[in-house]
Parts: structure tokens; C-alpha cells; sequence
């Protein structure tokens, strides 16, 4: 069965952002879903987050050197973003340069390098690549900033063609050596010295004498070759083109197995990939042309991709935050949330090393998954949540409801959730305990609040739920 | 099940982390050199104070359990532990200690490997618990799985459906989880997991209410609280070897003294409860605690508090233990410290290497080959 308007719009919402309140789905199916597309294709057109707002309540999200003060930075604006694609870019792009606080030690110019992802994240993924080159943030991490013209550091020139571009098999022993001696010079201003004002943002700083100029031969092209003639030539390149589509299938379409498979396990749709490397190559690495036709295209809007990918932490976390409604504005308890990614194993401007996150079936393993279903379920059983109100409203204008109405109708403000048949019998069964739901008498309406609310628990707590 | 066997009983190991760098020198006071004195004019631990356990050095005044325990030979304290080239960021310095991995960021932690290979199929769900939320990288490895409890008595999936709700709730939760019917293989995967999940739950929860001791743990501290679930799943002979807790901040930039002292008190208390817990339940002879911290702190105070050192103190605890100072106190002689091109002016040097710590217990305590977990061949020390 094809999807609904309303189902195909909550999965783009859920891939293309954290996911959207029923009002917001309403609206978008009533503007229609290429004209929607469009919206989230162009984030400028909508206002930025009002991080003076945030700062008031959580000074530690702009200025702390702790990570948690951060983190909150981050998820507040995940929650509350006018411009969801632009976050959920940030967020692809920090998985895929994964650059960590636990080497980097300053969770600002982590912050840094997450703003600039949203700059340039729907932007030219060759101008990405040279911004990606010059952050200070990455320099640090790979290590650029001990690389000398006389003693060039691989570390970073590396891991550029290996996990940032082309992936392994796609370059000899000599262009990673090509490519660090191309990107000698390209290193971190001095410091001012942190007494007595604090720390100051780290500065990228390009130091022609620390830079080897002499000729190099990267991928077949010689030359006196710099660090943006690499990125030339690498964006240029068909493996880049196909490992770029290949990480955009795995983060927005359908979990595809582990990165470092990849050399051996061949694509779950080679055709969706094809399809993603022509808009590629077309163009001319233009990441909104690539998005647009991912979006637009038949496999994003298949049944195969719905709920075709295990939520990542931050879209569980970020998503039924949402749902709930809870946060529009700071309050007390937005730390607690931010850390629970953390305890689900994605820590967020922390990735594990530099390949990332495991994802896909990784995300779940018995610890994650009981912090999963007990954060869900610790939100959606809060009946003053403004998210599980409307549920609740929604439920009593229909009312009364079968045991069967009353748990479809949950599901379908929950999501639309789809679930196996299985699932559903569970839930059935627990449903129809209380027979019909009935907001006739104040009795009624207590118990029948209680019942939606261990109701939405148990949906939450379901597998399907884990799903995206 | 792998690894060696004590007195017929399988050896558990409780890897205690106190968070945020302890400092070594207000810990185990050095108070027969005058250095020591000159370089803490204010954050220092008078004299008079000093639990003596030599004519050189002693322990902090808030360490009176620690102090009997090593009065009766349980306590082997490892001096100047550390590594080369030290490193004074937290999170870099805790996962060279987690990972073993001084050159590159690795997301193995060497628990992860020992758990594997304690139980290489995965067969019991408990073989490692930690105490707290989230996972500390030193357990961590992919196929590995950790039960991580926040409250042990709460534990579990759905903990907020309680009441009359909560039995019909957890027989909905198991039958949406035993559905075969998905053919999606990560259905059928995420399925097994939250049965496990559960399954781990009951019991770890069933610990609690085995559990009878006359011990009393020290009430609002939360090191007990956590030592004393480890205890309860420890008698409740769930196969688990190796339990994690941690504590801190031990970060004491600022308002060293009061919040040195506290920790301390909280630790210890904790330790005295724990200990006198096993020995009442049989249990202290296959039992050690390893204490560790990811550096030291600088020689000389602030005024307030004092700032990232590298070599640090190690302590490691058991019945088993043979105790005693092993290794030697770092020299405070200026010349001795390191030096500004060393990255940083004033530390203690470290003189042996944490991954030495670890084989020690790998080897000669759990019975595994440590070469692979800690990544290389380190002077092992004979306290075990």
C-alpha cells in the first residue's frame, strides 16, 4: 500500500529534521510535499534560533569549557529550529567528520566546526571540504597543526581520502603522502594566553614557510599542488561521488551495513545510488541539488525507506522532545535531556574516534535500549506536557472510542507509527482491558487520561518505535 | 566461562574511578619533606593530621578506613603511576586509561576486551555492570554487552509504569518483543535485546531482595549506595566479574580542602561498608577493587586548589592483596618535575605505567593474556 499524504510527510519531517508536531504535518500536507521540500531546502528563508533566549537561562551553553553546557546548546536548538534540514545536516556531517571534545578538550571550537557545518552543510561539497581543511577544530584533531613541509603529519591527509571523501581502495600509499605534504602549512594561529581572560578561539592560520611547495602527484594530476588543489581533485573524483551518496542513503534513506564494510558489502540499492551520483556529478557537487533529488526521488518515498533506519539517539531524544512539546522555551531539566543521548550512546560533539558512530542496529544494545524506552516513556506519560494534551484532546473529540479506535487513533498521533501485526495484538489486548474510552463523566476523563498516557508508554516502548 | 578460579570461586574485580584527577599528594602525604610543605602553603594536610603508615609518608585524615585496611596488609598502594608523554585534558588522559591507547583515539575499552574474553559468546548478560549512567569508555566494546544501572532496586525497562499498571504493562512489553512474525532482521535482533534486557532486569532487581546484611552503609552517600549494589548483585551469584563505580569531581581547581575532605569521607566510608559487606558474606577473598584516577595535580597549590598534574596514585584493594607501597614516590625536587617543554611546568613524574597496573590484574587475577588488552608488555607488580 502506497503511503499516505500524511505518512509520507512525518517520514520527511523524521529525516529531513527531528520530527513535527501534528499541527506542523497538517500544514505541510495542506502546502504539499514538493513545495515543503523546497521550504526545508532553503533553511535562510526561515528564521535562526534565538540563542539570546537560551543564554539567559543556560549561560554554560555559550561560554563553558564542560562539555554538558554545550551539548545543551546544541539540542536546544534541535528542539526548537525553524530550519530543521539545516540541523539535521550539521548533524550528518558531525558523524561523518567526527571531531571529539575528548582530544579537543574546549567544547567551543567543536561548537565552531558545528556552526560551520550549517553554513556550508546544503552548500558545495568542495567548499565543505576546504573549510573542513581549515577548522581549527579538525586541524587539532587529525593532528594538522604538527605538520611541517620537512616532517609532514599523515594523520589528517589521510583520514581526508580514507573516511572524509573517497573511502579505502580508492587511492595509493602515495597520494595520502601527497595530500598531508599538500596540506603542510595549513595550521592553528597562536593562542593568546588563556590568563587572565579565559581561552580564546582557536584561529586557522596558513604558514607559506611550514608549507612544501614542491611538486606532488595526487590521484594521476602533478603539480606544486596546495591543499585546495587536493579537494579539486578529490570532489572530481566518481569514488567520492559514490561514498558521498552512499553516507546520504545510509543517514537519510535506510541503514546500510558499517561504514567499513563498505569496500566489501555492495550497496542495499545500487540504483538509489546511481541516482544520487548523477545529481552529484551534475551539480557540480552541490549538496542542495543532491538533497533535493533525494528527497523528490521514488526511493526516498517508498514503502521500503519508511522506517527503514534505527533512530539515532539524538533523533529519539530530539524527537519525542518535540513531541511533547515541552521545551519551546528554556527551562530547568534541558541538561538532563541533552545528557540523555549520552546515556544512549551517542555524546553528542564526542563521537567515539574519528570513524564516528556505529549506526543502524548498533545504536540498540540492552543498556541503550532500556535508556531509550525509559526516557520515551518518562515523557509521554506526563499528561501536562503540551505535546500529550493534544493527544489526549484529539482523543476525547473523538471519543468514545472502541478499544481498537482508541489505539489506532494513538498510534496515528504518535507518528503515524506503523507497527507489525504482532505489536498491534500486544497493544490491543491491553487497550481493550479498560473497554471503551470514554470522557463522558470527570471519573471517565481521569481514568481515561491515565489509560492514554500507560497507553502512549507502551507505544513508545515498542520496537517499531526505535525505528525512523 | 574463562579465567582462573580462587578458592573454587571465579575472581570479580570492581574498577572504582575517581573522576576528575584525585590529587596524590594530599592523599598520600609525603609529610617528611619539607618540599612538600614549601609548595602547599595552604593546601596542604598539617603534620599532626597525617594517618602515618611510615616515617615518610601517610594518608589524608578522611582516609581512617583505607588506613586500618592497609594496617591489616589489603592495601597495595601504586606510586607515580602514569605514561609517557602525559597528557593534562581530562577526557584525553581517561581515555588513554580506558583504551590503553596513548597515541590514537581508540573506542575499545580495555574492560570490553577482558569481558570478551571472559565470556567470549556472550553467554551471560551480567558479566559486567556498571554502576551509573551511560557507559564509561572502559567497558565499551562493540558485541559486548554492559547492563548500566542508575538504581538497582528501579531497574529496568518501563520503570515509570508502576502500580496496578505495571504487571499488564511488562506482559504487553513481552509479547511485542517476542513477535517473530517481523522478517526484518533487526526487528528480530532488537526482540532478543529487550527480552535480554528484561530478562537481566528481573534478576539484577531480584538481588535486592535476596540481599541480608548487617552492614550499614553510610545513608546519602552515593558511593555507597553504589558499592552497596554491588554487593547485592555480587551475593546474588549472578556470574558477574567485573563491576564499575565511579565518584568525583575530584577537580579541585578551587576550595580544595572542604571538597577534598568530603570526597574522601564519602569514599572511604563507603569502602569500609563495602569490605565488611564481603567479608560477612564469604565473599572478600575473591573480591579486589582497583582505584585509579587519570592524572595527578600540579606540585604547587593556586592558593585554592591545584592544577592538572600527570603522575598519580593507584591503589588497588582486596583480601587477596598483598599490601604495601610499590613503586616509589615521584621526587618533588624542582629539577625532577617536568619541565615547560615537556608541555608542562611542576608535575610529579610518573615512574610506572598504568598498562602495568592492568596486567597485573588481567594476568594474575581474572587469568587472562593482557598483551592484547592493554597493547603491549608491561613490568607487572606482585601485589595479586
Amino acid at each position: 500500500m502506497p503511503l499516505t499524504d500524511l505518512q509520507l510527510m512525518a517520514h520527511l519531517f523524521r529525516r529531513a529534521g527531528f520530527g513535527a508536531t501534528r499541527e506542523e504535518l497538517e500544514a505541510a500536507v495542506a502546502k504539499g510535499y514538493e513545495a515543503t521540500v523546497e521550504d526545508l531546502l532553503h533553511p535562510e528563508a526561515a528564521p535562526p534560533v534565538e540563542e539570546d533566549l537560551l543564554q539567559r537561562y543556560y549561560i554554560e551553553a555559550k561560554e563553558s569549557f564542560q562539555l554538558d553546557g554545550a551539548q545543551v546548546g546544541w539540542v536546544y536548538r534541535m528542539i526548537n529550529t525553524r530550519r530543521p534540514l539545516e540541523e539535521k545536516m550539521a548533524l550528518f556531517w558531525h558523524g561523518l567528520f567526527a571531531t571529539g571534545f575528548n582530544k579537543c578538550d574546549d567544547p567551543r571550537v567543536i561548537t565552531q566546526q558545528i556552526r560551520m557545518f550549517r553554513r556550508h552543510g546544503l552548500g558545495s561539497f568542495r567548499e565543505l571540504l576546504v573549510e573542513l581543511s581549515r577548522d581549527p577544530a579538525m586541524i587539532y584533531w587529525l593532528d594538522n597543526n604538527q605538520s611541517r613541509g620537512d616532517a609532514p603529519n599523515e594523520n589528517y591527509g589521510r583520514e581526508l581520502l580514507e573516511l572524509f571523501s573517497m573511502g579505502i581502495g580508492n587511492y595509493s600509499e602515495d597520494d595520502v603522502k601527497a595530500a598531508a605534504r599538500a596540506f603542510t602549512g595549513w595550521t592553528l594561529a597562536a593562542t593568546l594566553p588563556r590568563q587572565p581572560y579565559g581561552r580564546f578561539d582557536w584561529e586557522f592560520e596558513y604558514r607559506p614557510d611550514l608549507h612544501d611547495e614542491s611538486e606532488k602527484t595526487f590521484l594521476g594530476e602533478t603539480g606544486r599542488l596546495n591543499g585546495e588543489d587536493i579537494v579539486n581533485i578529490i570532489v572530481k573524483q566518481p569514488s567520492a561521488a559514490r561514498f558521498i551518496a552512499r553516507h546520504l542513503y545510509n543517514f537519510f534513506v535506510a541503514d546500510e551495513p558499517q561504514v567499513p564494510a563498505w569496500s566489501i558489502e555492495p550497496p542495499r540499492d545500487p540504483q538509489a545510488i546511481d541516482i544520487l551520483v548523477d545529481a552529484y556529478m551534475q551539480s557540480k557537487y552541490d549538496m542542495r541539488a543532491v538533497m533535493r533529488t533525494l528527497f523528490l526521488s521514488d526511493f526516498f518515498r517508498s514503502e521500503k525507506a519508511y522506517f527503514a533506519k534505527v533512530k539515532s539517539p539524538a533523533e529519539l531524544v530530539i524527537g519525542v522532545t518535540r513531541l511533547v512539546q515541552e521545551f519551546g522555551v528554556p527551562k530547568l531539566g534541558l541538561r538532563e535531556v541533552a545528557l540523555e543521548c549520552r546515556y544512549m550512546g551517542q555524546d553528542l560533539l564526542n563521537p567515539p574516534s574519528v570513524e564516528g558512530w556505529h549506526t543502524g542496529k548498533e545504536w540498540i544494545d540492552t543498556g541503550c535500549l532500556v535508556e531509550r524506552i525509559n526516557f520515551a516513556a518518562q515523557q509521554v506519560r506526563d499528561l501536562t506536557k503540551p505535546g500529550v494534551q493534544f493527544i489526549v484532546n484529539r482523543l476525547r473529540a473523538a471519543s468514545p472510542l472502541s478499544p481498537e479506535g482508541f489505539m489506532d487513533q494513538c498510534l496515528d498521533l504518535m507518528g503515524p507509527v506503523a507497527v507489525s501485526q504482532e505489536t498491534r495484538n500486544a497493544l490491543l489486548h491491553y487497550a481493550t482491558l479498560g473497554g471503551e474510552l470514554r470522557f463522558g463523566t470527570a471519573e471517565e476523563a481521569h481514568t481515561s487520561a491515565q489509560r492514554v498516557s500507560d497507553l502512549l508508554q507502551l507505544i513508545v516502548a515498542s520496537r517499531e518505535y526505535q525505528l525512523n | 566461562m574463562a579465567g582462573k578460579t580462587i578458592n573454587g570461586k571465579q575472581p570479580t574485580l570492581v574498577v572504582f574511578q575517581l573522576l576528575g584527577a584525585n590529587d596524590p599528594l594530599n592523599t598520600l602525604v609525603p609529610y617528611s619533606n619539607p618540599l612538600y610543605y614549601d609548595n602547599r602553603p595552604s593546601v596542604r594536610i598539617p603534620e599532626e593530621e597525617v594517618l602515618h603508615i611510615n616515617n615518610e609518608v601517610g594518608f589524608n585524615p578522611n582516609m581512617r578506613a583505607v588506613k586500618r585496611l592497609y594496617d591489616e596488609g589489603k592495601v597495595a598502594i601504586i606510586q607515580g603511576i602514569g605514561y609517557p608523554n602525559p597528557n593534562y585534558s581530562h577526557f584525553r588522559s581517561m581515555d588513554i586509561w580506558y583504551t590503553c591507547e596513548p597515541e590514537k583515539v581508540s573506542s575499545e575499552g580495555w574492560l570490553g576486551k577482558a569481558i570478551r574474553d571472559l565470556d567470549p559468546k556472550g553467554d551471560n548478560v551480567l558479566t559486567a555492570v556498571n554502576f551509573g549512567r551511560g557507559l564509561p569508555r572502559a567497558l565499551s566494546l562493540s558485541g559486548v554487552p554492559v547492563a548500566s544501572v542508575a538504581q538497582l532496586d528501579t531497574y529496568g525497562v518501563l520503570s515509570s509504569l508502576s502500580g496496578a499498571a505495571r504487571p499488564m504493562a511488562m506482559e504487553t512489553f513481552t509479547r511485542m518483543y517476542s513477535g517473530t512474525e517481523a522478517g526484518d532482521e533487526v526487528l528480530r535482533y532488537m526482540g532478543q535485546t529487550g527480552l535480554d534486557a528484561q530478562k537481566g532486569a528481573d534478576i539484577l532487581r531480584s538481588a535486592v531482595g535476596k540481599y541480608a546484611s548487617t552492614v550499614k552503609y553510610p545513608e546519602g552517600n552515593p558511593v555507597a549506595a553504589n558499592l552497596k549494589g554491588i554487593a547485592q548483585v555480587k551475593f546474588a551469584d549472578l556470574g558477574t566479574r567485573i563491576f564499575y563505580a565511579a565518584h568525583g569531581s575530584f577537580d579541585t581547581h578551587a576550595s580544595q580542602m572542604p571538597i577534598h575532605a568530603k570526597l574522601w569521607r564519602e569514599v572511604d566510608g563507603a569502602i569500609d561498608a563495602f569490605f565488611q559487606d564481603l567479608r560477612e558474606h564469604d565473599a572478600s577473598d575473591d573480591t579486589i577493587m582497583l582505584i585509579w584516577t587519570e592524572f595527578g595535580r600540579r606540585v604547587k597549590e593556586n592558593g585554592s586548589g591545584t592544577d592538572h598534574g600527570a603522575g598519580g596514585l593507584a591503589m588497588v584493594i582486596g583480601e587477596q592483596v598483598k599490601g604495601g607501597l610499590y613503586c616509589s614516590y615521584p621526587s618533588l625536587k624542582p629539577s625532577d618535575l617536568t619541565q615547560q617543554n615537556e608541555g608542562m611546568f611542576g608535575n610529579l613524574r610518573y615512574n610506572y605505567d598504568f598498562r602495568g597496573l592492568y596486567s597485573t590484574v588481567l594476568e594474575r587475577w581474572l587469568g587472562l593474556d593482557a598483551k592484547p588488552i592493554v597493547g603491549g608488555t608491561f613490568e607487572q607488580l606482585t601485589f595479586v
